[in-house]
């Protein structure tokens, strides 16, 4: 079964090509339903009074689509892909490996059959079902066992940096979902969490920070600790670095969770602990950050011919702006302000936008070629797919920045009589614009995901001359 | 031991990451579950009437904890705009829990008998109509849905199940209390005793139109933030 490294017939890319494809698609379904719910905003009349897809039902199912869907795909075809290279080993099991992918897509379609219809936990990010949440769990189970099984069989002694990452993943996403969805079922569709008010919120913000944490940020690490250099062609910077920030990372991240929940009925101590350690979470995070960037010494060069790095590189420094951001957000005296505004959704997607998805794009331009054995179809248009999520996110945060303080402040304006300057319709009318710039924003990266689609799409079927990246 | 012998062994690397990953998470929420001071002991909390909890979970259906907290922060200017600050005691019977994260609309902590239902009721049918700024969807299928409340009884024995205080009365009388807070016929004195005399009744055109889901939705919103009466001086938590 296993031949030599580097031989492609050894490895089993069937599922990690499956993947990539379906990452790609959901991604265009979860940006897609980001500018729907983003136009409702700025336009109510758009939902049509029909229920389905109003915005409270369709807001889940865009960030479910994002974050399960989208991010879930590359992840697993990522993993599956870095961790057969590090190891020298075949997958686990072929059985496991089609099972986790069918798994997760019937978990994925029954999501988009239930969210619409309100069928719903009612907590965020865990608003699948219950028979849902049992299937994501053997999903999960079977992944863990398909993963580690890999990493048994591999063919070097040292477990590869990028591994722990995935790892810490799998294992830590396994701990949140189950406790977080702890439910009493009615029948078939509804259940009652088990956990009481704020109980329940301390635990659903444990879950719901560290979803980031874990599998928006520790999982992408693994991701970038191993397409970064390769496509840079450079050692990782500094291997006490990963080792550090790695354990620092996995520590500090699951205690950040009450920072949601600051000048809330959850007890003060709480609270304080969860900020507290959310800035001390700034010192691993930029660990991560620097160890990426800090790999391109000696081939800074690259960034001029090379749009994949450009997609790598910028992922990275959106990283670090955002977990300098998040902390800073976490000072209860910053969140008194931002907290319940739009100042936490740009936050978020300059984290999704920013990190997760460009650093997601730049592995799928590098995968794909490589998994069909064919050229990048247009470095051209890879190029232009990098302007576009650029310029796309920043017309995104900077809108929601505005749009977040300025409503923070008039919220709590007073007038010289010492009555409240405006009423709540009043700072609902002000968003108008910003949410209409947003949603421009959104349909801007959308467009560069369409391009991606196309490229990807052309690549595959490719057999044509190198492009001048493909003879680097 | 160094970092290498961790990297060469799976099952150290996965134990360990196990537990640095268990901790935070054991000293942040295992506390809550038996610190007394957690959730304050306040006069006038009680599980929801049946209608009510129809009504929430209709809340949570549509998703309106997606734009809508019900945690009212300490500060002067929430005060003046949405009342008295959130107390653990007042979501100590929510399962799950709907403080929200976002204030696309305002909060709804203590909504309740701040409008009439009649206002509800267009409100729902059209914001636009009652605010103009408004960015809220309508939900005009709300009050063109009957009511299933069917299933109410057993609801509220999964509720007991998680340790919600249902009495065995309450759960067999639920579909008749259901009824009577919706302003049909009923015994209003059964209700009130088994769930106080504040108990909000419907307000109901005549005629024998059916219960709708609207109805419910409002019964839930017309209770929120009532149950403690703020006016009285609570006793502090310890």
């Amino acid at each position: 079964m296993i031949a030599h490294s580097g031989n492609m017939e050894t490895y089993d890319y069937d599922v990690v090509k499956k993947f990539t494809i379906m990452s790609v698609v959901y991604g265009i379904v979860g940006f897609l339903l980001g500018v729907i719910i983003a136009l409702e905003l700025a336009f109510p009349e758009l939902n049509g009074g029909i229920s389905y897809i109003s915005f409270g039902r369709l807001r889940p199912l865009h960030t479910s689509a994002v974050i399960f869907a989208f991010g879930g795909c590359v992840l697993f075809a990522c993993s599956y892909y870095v961790v057969q290279r590090t190891c020298k080993a075949r997958l686990f099991s072929d059985a496991l490996s089609k099972f986790t992918f069918w798994g997760w897509n019937l978990v994925i379609v029954l999501a988009v059959i239930t969210y619409p219809l309100g069928l719903t936990q009612g907590k965020e990010y865990a608003e699948t079902i219950w028979p849902i949440d049992i299937l994501i769990t053997v999903v999960w189970v079977a992944y863990f066992i398909n993963f580690v099984g890999t990493l048994a069989k591999r063919k070097e002694k040292h477990i590869y940096v990028a591994n722990w990452f995935f790892l810490a993943f799998i294992i830590t996403v396994a701990m949140l979902h189950i406790v977080n969805n702890l439910a009493i079922p009615v029948n078939l569709t509804d259940s009652y969490s088990i956990y009481p008010g704020v109980q329940d919120a301390m635990i659903q913000w444990w879950y719901g920070h560290n979803a980031v944490g874990f599998f928006l940020t520790a999982a992408f690490l693994g991701l970038m600790y191993y397409f970064v250099p390769k496509q840079a062609e450079r050692p990782v910077y500094s291997y006490r670095l990963s080792i550090v920030h790695f354990w620092a990372l996995a520590f500090l991240y699951i205690w950040a969770g009450p920072h949601h929940l600051h000048y809330t009925a959850l007890p003060d101590w709480a609270s304080t602990l969860g900020a507290t350690f959310s800035i001390m979470l700034l010192l691993p995070s930029w660990g991560g950050m620097i160890n990426g960037i800090m790999t391109l010494s000696g081939a800074w060069h690259k960034l001029r011919t090379d749009p994949i790095l450009r997609f790598f590189i910028i992922s990275l420094s959106f990283y670090g702006m955002s977990t300098f951001e998040g902390p800073m957000m976490s000072i209860k005296t910053v969140n008194a302000l931002s907290h319940y505004t739009d100042w936490s959704i740009g936050h978020v997607h300059s984290g999704a936008l920013g990190w997760v998805a460009m650093v997601s794009f730049g592995a799928i331009y590098h995968l794909v070629p490589k998994l069909w054995g064919t050229q990048t179809w247009s470095v051209r248009l890879i190029n232009v797919h990098f302007w576009l999520a650029t310029i796309g996110i920043v017309i995104y945060i900077v809108s929601m920045w505005i749009s977040g303080i300025m409503q923070g402040l008039m919220w709590r304006a007073y007038d010289h009589y010492g009555n409240l300057t405006y009423s709540f319709a009043e700072t609902v009318g002000a968003m108008h614009p910003y949410y209409v710039f947003r949603a421009v924003g959104g349909i801007i990266f959308l467009l560069g995901a369409l391009l991606m689609a196309f490229n990807v799409a052309k690549t595959i079927g490719n057999k044509g001359e190198p492009s001048p990246l493909r003879t680097a | 031991m160094n970092h290498a012998s961790i990297e060469k062994s799976i099952p150290l690397m996965a134990i360990l990451t196990l537990l640095v990953v268990a901790i935070g998470g054991l000293v942040e929420i295992v506390p809550l579950f038996y610190l007394k001071s957690t959730i304050e002991k306040v006069e006038g909390m009680r599980p929801y009437t049946p209608l009510e909890l129809k009504g929430r979970d209709i809340y949570i259906r549509e998703g309106c904890y997606n734009c809508h907290s019900q945690m009212i922060r300490p500060f002067r200017d929430e005060d003046q705009r949405y009342g008295h600050y959130s107390l653990a005691a007042e979501s100590m019977y929510d399962h799950p829990f709907q403080w929200g994260s976002k204030r696309t609309g305002p909060d709804l902590a203590r909504v309740g008998g701040k409008y009439s239902s009649l206002w509800h009721q267009a409100h729902m049918r059209r914001p636009k109509d009652v605010a103009p700024e408004s960015v809220m969807p309508s939900y005009p299928w709300l009050e063109k849905t009957e009511l299933d409340f069917a299933d109410v009884g057993k609801r509220m024995e999964a509720l007991a199940k998680v340790g919600v205080p249902y009495s065995r009365e309450q759960i067999t009388h639920a579909a008749n209390d259901l009824k009577t807070q919706a302003g049909l016929n009923g015994e209003l004195q059964g209700l009130q005793q088994r769930y106080g005399k504040r108990v909000t009744i419907g307000e109901r055109e005549p005629g024998n139109h059916p219960i709708t889901e609207l109805d419910a939705l409002i019964g839930y919103l017309q209770m929120l933030g009532t149950l403690v009466d703020f006016s009285v001086p609570q006793p502090q938590a310890r």
